[in-house]
């Protein structure tokens, strides 16, 4: 009632003079404080994004090439002799034949003239062993294709697949020739001479890869000597000799080069065949023939070629031979490049080329659907208790600061955890979705409890109060109305806890769903594994073709991810009420 | 400040002389823990009239209403001691259950709270729990019949299926009231209903209080000194946690007792 706004001091209260400089200053100095923040903002949200797009495009750019894959198409005779000797046409006959063996004679029989056993031995290489699945899956299912001949797309092996993605060799082709070739012979070891010492090129350019393979040796040796090192002396000593005797060939411009696996091959197409070179003059060539000649004749200017693939052999997996027949194939039109369906329909294998990530992904949903069913009665449940019936006492307190403890618990302790109870204790089997799917229970169960407490927290409490103002019990208003209005809430929470369980590794890694599994489970049992886990096991193969496979996993289970993350949001954006 | 008082008396209606008491509470005290809330109340509320109980916030006026429905029992820390009857039957006693007393004493809230479902579902769901329809036709005809009680029908019978929360404020307060009479309650308690309101929408409120008290009994806290004074046959002034007077409106607005009601009502606190 009393008027105090009059300092009885009497001093007059201070004012802001706000046309001075000072004040002018201080409001340029706020203005460059905001946008200050703002840039420090928008830098540190586009570090983020760029980790992130680096992340990604890096994961793309190695996985992508695997949801392809190359196959040969040749037409398979399938004889009723090695099928179904009886005629009976016994299913379990059909399913036994030997079709890869099939598979291979329609390949010796598109390349012929191949001889030996070494050759015969590198064009099988270019198919997977699991080429005769395709056959067989077409017999079984049309036994009346026995007898016929079938264009059947044969599944290429890893090395040959990642050669025709690009990860093999580069090759180059001299311009023209200038001078007559004659080849000795057709097949076998054979020389070539012509007339246009045509073979200097070549010759100049392996002399030159000598000379910067010598240079690189006395480099080397230099860096060794620097050292100091007494025990290094003995191989400066090696690596002296080694280059010596590498610029006494480089010095000799003129002299014969044998070639040996570590610097690029040369090859001559002559008369439609292939000569991979071992020796080299100006004027000549002795090799071995990879691909047979049609005639002995002499060759005319141009019509025949020296090629190089650059990538010396030892540095790829992929043989030069092998290169040879893809590169014949693929002239012929016989190489098809598909979408990898197997990828998606088939279980683990060895062989990088059969490898699929259906039994992961069926372990994953297997072991989620538990998780499921395991945490979100219990932890609704809880949380119901917790939020709206536990009477307000130490023991509650205690009980809410270790669930939110428990959020906190690295998830291999878990998984230890598991071991201890579920498989040891309990005797559940090892390596099941069961086991996994309550492991990873635990895990989520505290983020369930803790976002249901928050959605139940979140309807307002005058829901609850009318409800029971017209005589409901508590019960009867938390179920009728309390609940179907955080049910958004707790769905998203739910899932978005999934989405963890999803990823984890560690904790199935703990109770042995980190095996070597081929088939794809059945039922929450059988031995299993998950997606993360499979990641983890491919990226530790030594194959290289498994690494874009490893790429692949990851992009199917980002995609996982992100539309059961794209599920939640939606779910919150259709069901939230707004009161 | 008089003037307004006296302005407002004059929508009065003429107090009823003799009442048989609905609720009768006999030495209320309410602790929240270890602080007192309420001190030796005692008060007797007349049937099928309304009561308004005035006083500035924190008094205890609204932890008191929240007694005769035995609300405060949700409240985990809150103990109340005495007696309360209602119809000479002690709401705290043995053989009373909070639950089933809800259903005869209503309540009203100061925001309008209804269910986010249709209109049709919010006047249902008391009758529904409480298995009061036999049928859907039933059901229906209680659904109308209460929302004619509360002056809504005309307003949303054509939109029932339309959630509770679309309409106005005063709509919603409304339907709130028309929720707790479709279980036929015998006492309804208003916790400050208007003061959410705009003027309009707090007139239409009081007419229906009017109507209402015909079959109700109905106790309302206010904030308002005026709409006590239009509303109210009895009010009772709370100050401090006691009952400070208690009597006819018009005694209290125009010859209050007590210098503390005096005080408040010429506007010198609160």
């Amino acid at each position: 009632m009393t008027d105090n706004s009059i300092d009885p001091t009497g001093v007059l209260p201070r004012r802001i003079d706000v046309r001075s400089p000072a004040s002018s200053a201080r409001l340029r100095a706020r203005y460059r404080a905001d946008t200050r923040f703002r840039w420090y903002g928008v830098a540190a949200l586009a570090i983020a994004t760029s980790f992130l797009a680096v992340l990604i495009a890096d994961i793309f750019a190695k996985g992508l090439p695997a949801f392809w894959q190359h196959s040969l198409r040749l037409d398979v005779p399938l004889s009723a002799g090695i099928i179904d000797p009886e005629g009976k046409r016994d299913r379990t006959m059909l399913l036994g034949a030997d079709y890869m063996g099939m598979a291979k004679s329609a390949l010796a029989g598109a390349v012929p003239g191949i001889e030996g056993r070494a050759a015969k031995k590198q064009l099988n290489e270019i198919l997977s062993t699991g080429a005769g699945d395709e056959l067989r899956n077409a017999v079984v299912s049309n036994p009346a294709l026995i007898g016929q001949t079938v264009s059947t797309k044969l599944l290429l092996s890893d090395t040959a697949d990642l050669y025709l993605k690009g990860e093999g060799t580069r090759i180059s082709q001299t311009a023209g020739t200038r001078g007559i070739a004659t080849p000795s012979g057709t097949s076998g070891e054979i020389t070539v001479l012509t007339s246009a010492n045509d073979f200097s090129e070549a010759l100049q350019a392996v002399k030159k890869d000598l000379q910067s393979k010598a240079t690189a040796l006395v480099a080397e040796a230099d860096r060794l000597e620097r050292l100091k090192s007494s025990e290094a002396a003995e191989r400066i000593g090696v690596l002296r000799a080694e280059a010596k005797e590498l610029q006494v060939r480089v010095d000799n411009p003129n002299s014969d080069e044998s070639l040996d696996p570590n610097i690029p091959s040369r090859l001559v197409a002559i008369n439609g065949g292939l000569v991979k070179v071992t020796k080299l003059s100006n004027s000549g060539i002795t090799g071995g023939v990879i691909l047979p000649l049609a005639s002995a004749s002499d060759a005319q200017p141009g019509t025949w070629q020296v090629q190089t693939y650059e990538t010396p052999e030892s540095n790829r997996n992929v043989k030069d031979a092998v290169v040879a027949y893809l590169e014949r194939f693929r002239i012929q039109g016989q190489i098809e490049k598909g979408f990898n369906w197997l990828f998606f329909t088939a279980g683990d294998s060895r062989e990088p080329e059969l490898a699929g990530v259906r039994g992961a992904i069926v372990g994953s949903v297997l072991t989620l659907l538990v998780t499921l069913g395991a945490c979100l009665p219990i932890g609704v449940l809880a949380a119901i208790y917790l939020e709206k019936f536990a009477p307000k006492n130490r023991l509650t307190d205690f009980i809410e600061i270790n669930i939110n403890n428990l959020a906190a618990v690295p998830s291999i302790v878990f998984g230890l955890l598991g071991l201890a109870i579920f498989l040891n204790f309990f005797g559940l089997p090892r390596s099941a979705p069961l086991v996994g799917g309550l492991v990873l229970a635990l895990l989520v169960l505290p983020t369930i409890i803790i976002t249901a407490r928050a959605a139940l927290k979140s309807v307002p409490p005058s829901i609850e109060e009318a409800a029971l103002g017209v005589g409901a019990s508590k019960q009867q208003a938390i179920f009728h109305h309390v609940l179907p209005l955080a049910m958004p809430g707790i769905m998203t929470g739910s899932i978005i806890g999934m989405a963890h369980a999803l990823g984890e590794t560690a904790p199935l890694l703990m109770i042995g769903m980190v095996a070597f599994i081929v088939d794809v489970p059945q039922s929450i049992t059988e031995s299993a594994t998950a997606l993360p886990v499979q990641i983890y096991l491919w990226s530790d193969l030594p194959e290289p073709a498994f690494q874009a496979k490893t790429a692949a996993a990851i992009i199917v289970l980002l995609a996982v991810l992100f539309i059961m993350n794209g599920t939640a949001i939606w779910l919150r954006k259709k069901f939230e009420k707004r009161w | 400040m008089d003037m307004s008082i006296s302005s407002g008396l004059r929508a009065i209606k003429e107090a009823s002389v003799w009442a048989p008491t609905k609720i009768s509470a006999r030495g209320v005290n309410v602790h929240y823990g270890t602080k007192q809330a309420l001190m030796d109340v005692n008060v007797d509320i007349p049937d099928r009239s309304v009561m308004a109980f005035i006083g500035p916030s924190g008094c205890g006026k609204s932890t008191f209403l929240r007694c005769l429905n035995r609300m405060n029992d949700t409240i985990e820390s809150c103990r109340v001691s005495g007696s309360i009857t209602i119809d000479g039957q002690d709401i705290y006693g043995p053989d009373i259950d909070p639950v089933e007393l809800r259903s005869r004493v209503g309540m009203v809230f100061q925001k309008p709270n209804p269910f986010p479902k249709s209109i049709f579902e919010n006047v249902a769901y008391g009758p529904r729990i409480h298995a009061l329809a036999a049928n859907k036709t039933e059901l229906e005809g209680i659904v109308e019949e209460s929302l004619k009680k509360a002056g809504l029908w005309g307003e949303v019978k054509d939109r029932l299926n339309e959630s509770g929360t679309s309409l106005s404020g005063g709509q919603q307060q409304r339907l709130c009231i028309a929720r707790s009479i479709a279980i036929d309650p015998e006492i309804i308690l208003m916790d400050e209903p208007c003061s959410a309101l705009d003027p309009i929408a707090t007139a239409r409120i009081e007419e229906l209080m009017d109507e209402l008290r015909r079959n109700y009994t109905i106790v309302i806290v206010t904030h308002s000194m005026q709409q006590a004074a239009r509303v109210s046959q009895r009010t009772a002034f709370f100050h401090l946690g006691s009952l400070v007077e208690e009597g006819e409106t018009t005694a209290i607005f125009t010859n209050p007792k007590d210098q503390r009601t005096q005080d408040y009502i010429t506007g010198r606190f609160g």
